[in-house]
């Protein structure tokens, strides 16, 4: 990985445009049980992209036919430039790195003779010398030489990620990197997810938590057997819901429709509370100080103003209760 | 294929068989089994009932070891890697399915054809060196001798594959290795019966199931290469 810190990962958002990973009409059935259908996305170069649902949504088999485990019934997809076919499916391994689910260790082996085995089939000329730099990265140097069995949950799950690290793949596939670790062993793995982006790493990501597609995502793909939605984590929010702010004044206005309709950029509003309201805006930068000057100039007294933020929790439980009611 | 690929495949294979209790022991308690009898009846027996055995082949009895043992280790193999969860990451590792194979099969193959030329040694040894004449010279025929050393690898072949096999079928170990004894009686059983000068020997029956093995053997490699298949071995499809 290249030592770019920063100010390349400021750059790197609108760099770096060819896609890393593309997919159209993708779909895997099991016989008739549908893993996911009509998959239909793009993965830029340089970017961590989130494939965001609940369980069973098809992330663990998406993840599985771009990295050539799984054959599709139909569509088509790229992954590192290679169209995946089984014809590729070499060429494509050796491009991409793979931290599954699970970790999948041998436990009676060394973290050394885990990471070397896999090395040496990636056919790397320095086989030692790159499993002490992935070690170094996931700061695992220390524990070179204790067997996997001996390790904690979490370290064994940074030892998935350095093997998924050696070669320096093109594109990184992290399966639910921080399922079943807990908040201490999920904070330092996010870390290290966090430096990945900022070296500039391609990496897909699957998780079922909101708040981390959130932290760590470029982009984000909500997927429940089919892709619901694909942007930046803010864009969904403002997309779903607009943006609102809440205005607390000290009594009630005395002409509150004259006053905060007047105002301009304000969609709607609402009183939520006798001295409360809730009001849509099209863009809070400038309906605010519009807003403020607004009531002072009325003599209203502003006890608060604030700008409602959803989560990305809510999104995505708009998405999944609408899909619930039409089903 | 690429043989890089396919030692390193057979060296962590190797690692992780070495320091696996279970498949030590069977690898130690087998095939002492099956020398330890050869070896009472050969001082047991008395010079007369030596000369009665003149037309059995008793050396062939020792080729229950190389029919039997790699099965048990082969079992291990596939099913072995699902059930600790780590299929995943090898199968998506830029490795072959036929150096994959190769490589597993390597590290049944070369230690087990090095026990059973072992104990086969050591039983020569300890039968020239202090069982009677007369005994010796019913056990130790040259032409046993000749078979049991070609033999031995080709044996060590097919019970490779069978294991393997039901290993990649297999849901779990303790199937597995049950049903790889149980496949392997038949290999056993042919051996012993030639052993015993029941099915009648000579050259040409000895070539005729040399290359009869050697055929078997090619077919073993292709139905488990094909047996290797990713996305039923991942997903659990059977
Ligand atoms: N081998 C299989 N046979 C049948 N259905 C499967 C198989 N593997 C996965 N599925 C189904 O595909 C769907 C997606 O599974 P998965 O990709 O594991 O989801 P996620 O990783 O998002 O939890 C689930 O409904 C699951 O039951
Ligand atoms: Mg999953």
């Amino acid at each position: 990985m290249p030592a770019g810190g920063r100010a390349e990962a400021t750059q790197r958002a609108g760099a770096g445009q060819a896609a890393a990973v593309a997919t159209s009409a993708l779909t895997k059935r099991f016989g008739d049980r549908v893993a996911y259908e009509e998959v239909t996305l793009e993965v830029h170069e340089g970017e961590v992209f989130g494939l965001l649902g609940p369980n069973g949504a098809g992330k663990t088999t998406l993840v599985r036919t771009l990295t050539t485990l799984v054959a599709p019934s139909a569509g088509h997809a790229t992954v590192a430039g290679l169209a995946v076919t089984e014809a590729n499916a070499l060429a494509i391994r050796k491009r991409v790195g793979v931290m599954p689910e699970t970790p999948g260790l041998y436990l009676r082996l060394s973290v050394e003779d885990n990471l070397r085995c896999f090395a040496e089939l990636r056919e790397l000329p320095d086989a030692a010398a790159e499993v002490r730099r992935v070690l170094e990265v996931v700061g695992m140097t220390g524990r070179a030489r204790d067997p996997c069995g001996a390790l904690s949950k979490g370290l064994r799950q940074r030892v998935s990620l350095a093997r998924a690290l050696l070669g320096s793949p093109s594109v990184l596939f992290l399966d639910e990197p921080t399922s079943g670790l807990d908040p201490g062993a999920t904070r330092e793995v996010l870390a290290l997810v966090d430096e990945l982006r900022q070296g500039g790493a391609t990496v897909v990501l699957t998780t079922h938590r909101l708040e981390e597609a959130e932290r760590l995502c470029d982009r984000v793909a909500i997927l429940a057997t089919r892709l619901r939605r694909v942007g930046r984590p803010g864009e969904l929010r403002r997309r779903l819901f607009g943006a609102a702010l809440t205005l607390r004044t000290a009594g009630p206005l005395a002409d509150p429709g004259a006053l905060l309709g007047g105002v301009p950029g304000v969609q709607r509003w609402r009183a939520s509370a006798p001295s409360t309201y809730h009001l849509e805006v099209d863009d809070p930068r400038h309906a605010a100080p519009a807003l403020v000057r607004a009531l002072v100039a009325a003599g209203a007294d502003v006890l608060e103003l604030t700008e409602e933020r959803h989560s990305l929790e809510d999104v995505y439980l708009q998405l999944v209760s609408k899909e619930d009611a039409r089903r | 294929m690429n043989l890089r690929r396919v030692r390193a495949v057979a060296r962590k294979e190797l690692l992780d068989l070495r320091r696996n209790g279970n498949v030590v022991s069977a690898m130690a308690i087998l095939p002492a089994v099956f020398v330890v009898e050869p070896l009472i009846q050969a001082f047991t027996l008395t010079s007369r009932a030596a000369l009665a055995l003149h037309h059995d082949h008793v050396l062939l009895y020792l080729l229950a070891v190389p029919s039997l043992v790699p099965a048990t280790l082969a079992s291990y193999t596939v099913v072995g890697e699902r059930t600790q969860g780590t299929l995943e990451p090898l199968l998506s590792a830029p490795v072959r399915r036929d150096e994959l194979v190769l490589g597993k099969a390597l590290a049944v193959l070369v230690p087990s054809v090095l026990v059973s030329y072992l104990l086969f040694g050591l039983y020569l040894t300890v039968v020239e060196l202090f069982a009677k004449p007369q005994v010796v010279s019913t056990v130790v025929q040259a032409p046993d001798v000749a078979v049991q050393l070609v033999f031995t690898p080709l044996l060590v072949a097919w019970s490779t594959w069978v294991g393997m096999a039901i290993s990649a079928r297999a849901k779990d170990l303790r199937a597995a290795s049950q049903l790889a004894i149980v496949a392997s009686l038949p290999t056993v059983a042919v051996t012993l019966l030639v052993a015993f000068a029941i099915v009648p020997s000579g050259l040409k029956v000895a070539l005729g199931f040399g290359i009869g093995l050697f055929v078997l053997d090619r077919v073993g490699w292709r139905v488990v290469t094909g047996l290797l298949d990713p996305e039923r071995l991942v997903t659990g499809i059977r």
